[in-house]
């Protein structure tokens, strides 16, 4: 019977264009304004390292203010950054299973004469990175934990980086000069945009990701500048770069991998054991307060969807309840108008259960729809944020689960405002109808 | 077949009650041809919306076929008109999106039939009443007269047992309205029961037994015998014949 319902419900919507047509128009609106913001908000509550959530922790250390916390309004929140001196101790000490500390710099890049310098983002970051972030490389690799130590010249380009520099070639093994200074390629990642750039949410939670990364340890051995925000508390005289490396500024991430419950609690007390040892060196005012971080908690006490956005996603799916209020009406006018013919086909033998569920097959074919043209309005409206704001490009694409969900949506939507009208309709006696 | 006894049947608003059905007795016996006539407002059409179980009544007996309706369902109910009951209305009420061949089939899709067997149907009661080449016309682009075969072919598709005519003629010429009388009698004749509601007392007049109905009841009966011996009844009078030959019979008879 449903492939005779479905034609059916074709013939009574060709039957009602106009009606037919503002019920699509109202519910492809609504899915429409809901794809848009669900899509926005998917992207931006996404957990880009869900596979290894239960492995690796950002780690936060209150050095901050005696006077008053990091944050006024969560004042039991750390600082989310960490001096130069605990991120090296912490890697120093080696007590989790893999350590990555990181800060930003700048460069400007040279790979050929025939290819102008360019600017480049830069991550000095420790060679656990790669593995403990699962970064995916076309060629090469990162570097080990002695290049940790030693700081040799090396770099791992980005794809983006890689197409500009050498048109995508395999590089590893040559060489390109970073502010003038000569280093040699070892690696070249894959396409990789965790979105939100979880790692570092202290610089913009959707940033693309750097261009080249470089060995943690050569931006003391060459002084290299941090790009990015650096926050200090304390006055201190900052006289050359060594006293900035020891001051209280923080501008360092860190994060541990700990693939153990227990290793948590070991890694939770030395971290305790440290700051209670630099307690007695007179650093650390506030009281004890430090805290590891899954990547799941880490997004949501950085906020990256804001408050706004939950409300904004409220606000929407508000509108398609509307739009399906609508709907419903419509749907009464329509129903309640062919009514004679549901009389008829009750006289005929049809049971009130058949009747109503031939109404809702048309109805869920209205939602579906306008669940389709929803979707197309959507990517037309997707890609007109796109246009307005580059800067969020990665946040405007419509994945295939939020338009099945859209769809799935749109169905139900269709489904629930053709309940009460359909159940009235297989109420109506049919008697009443086929009067002559 | 149909047997009501005492069925009373009321129209309630906030304001009135109409007695539609006041202790309505009938019975029709399988393979009968009954014609009902009275004036409008009589009860006839009630009756036969509760006969057909578009309508339930508020007390009495109505069996049907053995089955006591007033103890069926709605699901019940639905099955069977389905299956023992066909109708013919007078305003033959087929769907004008569908073309004639799909308006018969619509009450053989409820029933479950295959798609097999529901063409061979279609076809074979499509030849009965002579529009078999007409199937995929919409009924717009057919006359009355046609409009009321396409629908007499689907009451009969399923084979019901009892066929209910609502005023089957009334919308139609006197050369058709004849056509579609010889129609009823073949099926008739061929022992679907058929109970006809009808101001015509020349068409009444072609069945086996006329029941007349005021205010709800019936109030007299004329046999097939005697109709047909007396020749046309007044307009209105449809019962004088049968009451001068019976007296005051009782309703319920055989």
């Amino acid at each position: 019977m449903f492939r005779y319902y479905c034609r059916l419900a074709l013939m009574s919507m060709q039957r009602t264009p106009a009606i037919t047509a503002l019920m699509v128009a109202a519910i492809a609106v609504g899915i429409a304004v809901c794809t848009i913001t669900l899509t926005v908000y998917h992207l931006m509550s996404a957990n880009p390292i869900q596979d290894r959530n239960d492995v690796l922790y950002a780690v936060t250390l209150d050095s901050w203010d005696p006077e008053r916390p990091w944050d006024e309004s969560r004042p039991t929140l750390a600082p989310s950054e960490l001096t130069y001196r605990d991120a090296t101790a912490i890697l120093a000490a080696g007590r989790a299973d893999r350590t990555a500390i990181m800060r930003k710099a700048g460069f400007t890049l040279e790979s050929s004469p025939a290819i102008k310098p360019f600017l480049v983002e830069a991550r000095l970051t420790t060679g656990d990175f790669f593995p403990m972030f699962a970064v995916p490389f076309e060629y090469g690799g990162g570097w080990d934990r002695n290049a940790d130590r030693d700081a040799p010249p090396v770099v791992v380009l980005s794809k983006k980086t890689n197409d500009t520099a050498f048109g995508g070639q395999n590089s590893v093994g040559k060489i390109i000069k970073l502010d003038s200074r000569e280093y040699r390629v070892i690696g070249v990642l894959k396409n990789w945009e965790p979105t939100p750039k979880f790692y570092d949410l202290n610089n913009g939670h959707y940033d693309s990701i750097e261009d080249v990364y470089v060995p943690f340890a050569l931006g003391a051995r060459l002084q290299l500048q941090p790009s990015g925000n650096v926050n200090c508390w304390k006055p201190e005289g900052i006289n050359g770069f060594a006293q900035f490396l020891n001051s209280e500024c923080i501008w360092n991430q860190v994060w541990v991998e700990l693939s153990a419950p227990q290793k948590l609690a070991q890694f939770q007390d030395y971290l305790n054991g440290y700051v209670m040892h630099e307690k007695s060196l007179g650093r650390f005012p506030r009281p004890l307060n430090n805290h590891l971080y899954t990547a799941k908690q880490w997004l949501d006490v950085n906020e990256v969807v804001a408050k706004d956005n939950r409300v904004l996603m409220g606000l929407a799916f508000m509108f398609l309840a509307v739009c399906v209020l609508n709907v419903i009406g419509l749907l009464l006018a329509k129903f309640l108008g062919l009514a004679k013919v549901t009389a008829l086909r009750r006289a005929l033998g049809a049971s009130r259960r058949q009747l109503f569920e031939q109404h809702l097959v048309e109805v869920g074919m209205i939602g579906l729809t306008g669940g389709v043209l929803g979707l197309a309005l959507a990517a037309l409206g997707l890609l007109g944020l796109r246009r307005l704001y580059e800067n969020y490009d990665r946040l405007t694409h419509l994945d295939l689960a939020v338009a099945l969900l859209a769809l799935a949506i749109s169905v139900a939507a269709g489904a629930i405002a053709g309940i009460y009208p359909a159940w009235r309709v297989c109420r109506v006696p049919p008697s009443t109808y086929l009067r002559t | 077949m149909l047997e009501m006894q005492n069925v009373v049947k009321i129209y309630r608003t906030d304001l009135i009650e109409t007695h539609a059905l006041r202790d309505f007795n009938l019975r029709v016996a399988e393979g009968e041809f009954v014609a009902v006539t009275g004036p409008s407002g009589s009860g006839k059409t009630t009756f036969l919306n509760v006969a057909g179980l578009l309508e339930g009544f508020e007390s009495g007996t109505y069996r049907l076929d053995g089955k006591n309706i007033g103890e069926l369902d709605d699901d019940a109910r639905s099955r069977t008109r389905n299956q023992k009951i066909g109708f013919i209305f007078q305003s033959f009420n087929l769907i004008p999106d569908l073309d004639v061949f799909d308006n018969i089939d619509v009450p053989l899709r409820y029933r479950g039939f295959s798609a097999i067997d529901r063409r061979r149907r279609i076809i074979r009661v499509l030849e009965m009443v002579g529009l078999a080449s007409r199937a995929k016309h919409v009924p717009a682009q057919l006359s009355g007269g046609q409009q009321q075969r396409v629908a007499i072919a689907r009451a009969l598709a399923g084979e019901p047992r009892f066929l209910l005519a609502d005023e089957p003629t009334g919308n139609l010429d006197s050369l058709m309205a004849r056509q579609i009388m010889d129609l009823l009698e073949e099926i008739n004749a061929r022992g679907t029961t058929v109970v006809m509601v009808t101001h015509d007392p020349e068409l009444a007049h072609r069945a086996h037994r006329n029941v007349h109905v005021m205010d709800g009841q019936v109030t007299d009966f004329l046999t097939l015998e005697l109709s047909r011996g007396a020749g046309p009844l007044p307009a209105g009078l449809p019962a004088a014949a049968g009451r001068a030959a019976h007296g005051r019979p009782d309703p319920i008879i055989a």
